[in-house]
């Protein structure tokens, strides 16, 4: 049955007008338009107005929601609006439209334009070179948070990825108390990097040698007959008392993934290995890590990508003093603190040439997999 | 292999399993305790006075921990009030639930088209989507701060619903194109042989059907935004009206470093919403998690 068989209503046809030649063009303009303005217009009105939070809330994801609803029905009913010989090729615009849209506005002009600024100075106003991009990998400062992040990647990864490996071999023999443990330990990933920042000084907490000792590392190391350590102001080992919070945090994130690899590993092979003599420890080595390669990498290559990017327990928990910077961290400072545009665009691109062979390898995949 | 044989291996690997499972749970439950302790201090020390956690550890508490007068709600009371984490809290809430029905509306949309709709440029648009999915995010902020000040929309809630939406999308559209486009063929086929439009096909037939990975993908952005503390700084602020918890959080350990009542009840204040959907969603929160981390 296509609709367009029947003869149009008299009323589609009086909307026709609205709908065909130069208006056309304009009401589809104005409509988004007119929806973006609806919705800020509401927006002001709920934060200035002195109703009930919960109240605003609601209110907001209605407009919200209903907004982006709204969007997609004007347009689409627009487009059914066309000949129809243009109809169904206008209209997976429509569908893909605002995604693209959002996407060119929030990632492809922001990237481009932080490329650009990154070779001006700090009000973006002189061209400058290679400048910023001397500092980001010569100077002292900068030297350090390269290293640091070396350091983050190189331990971080390293220890999330073993330890979520032989944490996923060893529960996976647990039977009925496996779920409960694996609980436990992935829990942390569900804790925000600020909330784990704090939990984390809270053990590294330091009081004079007079006074108990309320952080439990400070309380062990103690007990065990040493003097109370302020561990956050310890160079270099700072670095590492931070790594170990996002090590804590990731263990559990890495233990799930590979545990599903594992759990794919067949039982019949395990069973002829062990017919055949193999301990434990080969069958680990021989048997289960060739064959669950393939997650390690993708886990390896998602908990690089993930602490590249460290920004927030290093904000929250030494913002970068004592040689704790670490790029991401810097490259806020720059923006916020010392409202350098350049410098921060230029540690920006740093990040971003770090992952450009993660990208590239993404998009392999994708054409092979779709050939 | 003789049966004789086969009963020894068998009785062989009873006796091996046995023996290598008793030191194996131990060695399990033991990281899981270690794992759990850090938070279980944070959670006992934000039921403790003031002046108790100061001058002695949480531990100590462990001796005696039927004594009611060491517990207190008074943290709580003062952290949500004075220090302003209730108001956070409902920020919070306000600057998430947007944050992921929107991208997860217009991802469906596009997701829907790339998979089944047929239009000049949609296998680079999407080749584009799934390399934008690892940039890093900084790479966008200045360009944005910069234009949202220009906008007057910079502190706003609405700027903080975009952002987010901005950057989840490419993740959103790939997770949810890798479903949607597997779908039987036959059943979108047989909706377009009966007349039905694209977006009846799309709002009748293709969403309902794929909850599943909109479950996955909503439980993943709901913890992405809610824990995130570096876009919320960037584009909302720290001001005390608009904040949101982890934000609120940060600037509290700036001003007051060594008030614990204030920030262990205040981490856990920023806790609750993620360990309940954790607890209660926990499938839903894997499969989103692990679909969702190589999130740019």
């Amino acid at each position: 049955m296509d609709p367009s068989l029947a003869s149009p209503p008299r009323s589609k046809r009086l909307l026709d007008i609205f709908t065909t030649g130069p208006l056309r063009i304009i009401v589809s303009l104005i409509v988004p338009v007119v929806t973006f303005l609806v919705l800020r217009w509401s927006f002001i009105f709920m934060r200035d107005s002195e109703a009930n939070k919960l109240v605003i809330g609601v209110v907001a994801l209605v407009i919200g929601v209903g907004a982006v609803w709204a969007l997609f029905l004007v347009t689409d009913n627009l487009v059914s609006l066309l000949p129809k010989s243009m109809r169904e090729s206008v209209r997976p615009y429509v569908f893909v439209g605002p995604a693209l849209v959002i996407i060119s506005l929030y990632l492809i002009y922001p990237t481009l334009q932080t490329a650009y600024l990154s070779f001006f100075d700090a009000r973006s106003e002189v061209f400058v070179g290679l400048e910023n991009y001397a500092f980001a990998l010569t100077s002292p400062d900068m030297l350090i948070a390269l290293r640091n992040n070396l350091l983050w990647m190189v331990f971080v990864t390293f220890f999330v990825v073993s330890l979520g490996l032989v944490i996923a071999v060893m529960a996976d023999r647990l039977g009925r108390w496996e779920p409960i443990a694996k609980s436990f330990i992935f829990l942390p990933m569900a804790i925000s990097a600020v909330g784990a920042s704090v939990i984390w000084k809270f053990i590294y907490s330091f009081q004079p040698a007079s006074r108990p000792q309320i952080g439990l590392l400070n309380a062990i190391y103690t007990w065990l007959g040493g003097d109370p350590q302020g561990w956050l102001i310890l160079k270099p080992w700072n670095n590492f008392f931070l790594i170990i919070i996002m090590i804590w945090l990731l263990t559990g994130f890495a233990m799930v993934v590979i545990s599903a690899g594992v759990k794919g590993v067949p039982a019949e092979l395990l069973e002829a290995s062990r017919i055949d003599g193999a301990t434990e420890v080969q069958i680990f080595f021989k048997v289960i890590i060739p064959y669950i390669r393939g997650t390690l990498l993708t886990i390896t290559t998602t908990v690089l990508i993930m602490v590249l990017k460290v920004f927030d327990i290093v904000f929250v928990m030494t913002s970068g003093q004592n040689e704790t910077e670490v790029i991401a961290n810097r490259m806020f400072r720059e923006m916020f603190t010392f409202r350098n545009f350049g410098r921060s665009g230029a540690l920006a691109m740093v990040l971003l040439v770090a992952v450009i062979p993660v990208m590239i390898y993404n998009v392999r995949s994708l054409n092979s997999a779709r050939r | 292999m003789t049966t004789e044989v086969k009963i020894a291996t068998q009785s062989d690997n009873l006796f091996r399993k046995f023996f290598s499972a008793a030191p194996l749970r131990v060695v399990v439950i033991l990281i899981a305790f270690v794992w759990t302790l850090p938070t279980v201090g944070l959670l006992i020390s934000s039921f403790r006075p003031p002046n108790d956690i100061t001058t002695s550890g949480w531990w100590t508490v462990l001796a005696h921990p039927f004594e009611t007068a060491q517990w207190t709600l008074a943290n709580y009371e003062r952290v949500l009030t004075s220090d302003g984490m209730g108001v956070a809290f409902l920020n919070s809430l306000l600057v998430t639930i947007p944050s992921v029905v929107i991208p997860i509306t217009i991802a469906a949309f596009a997701a829907y088209a790339f998979a089944w709709l047929k239009f000049p440029g949609r296998n680079f648009f999407f080749v584009l989507i799934v390399g934008l999915m690892v940039v890093p995010l900084q790479m966008s902020l200045i360009p944005l701060l910069r234009l949202y000040i220009s906008i007057d929309l910079n502190g706003t809630f609405l700027g903080v619903w975009l952002a987010h939406t901005g950057f989840g999308l490419p993740l959103a559209v790939y997770l949810l194109y890798g479903y949607i486009s597997t779908l039987p063929a036959e059943i979108i086929e047989s909706a377009h042989v009966d007349g039905a439009s694209p977006l009846t096909t799309f709002s009748k037939l293709v969403l309902p059907l794929s909850v599943p990975v909109i479950a996955s993908f909503a439980i993943f952005q709901f913890l992405w935004v809610w824990n995130d503390l570096l876009v919320a700084l960037v584009f909302l602020g720290t001001k005390k009206e608009v904040t949101v918890v982890t934000a609120r959080l940060a600037t509290l350990v700036g001003e007051r470093g060594e008030a614990w009542h204030v920030l262990t009840a205040g981490a856990f204040i920023t806790m609750v919403i993620p360990l309940i959907v954790f607890f209660s969603l926990q499938r839903y929160f894997v499969r989103g998690l692990t679909a969702g981390s190589v999130k740019g």
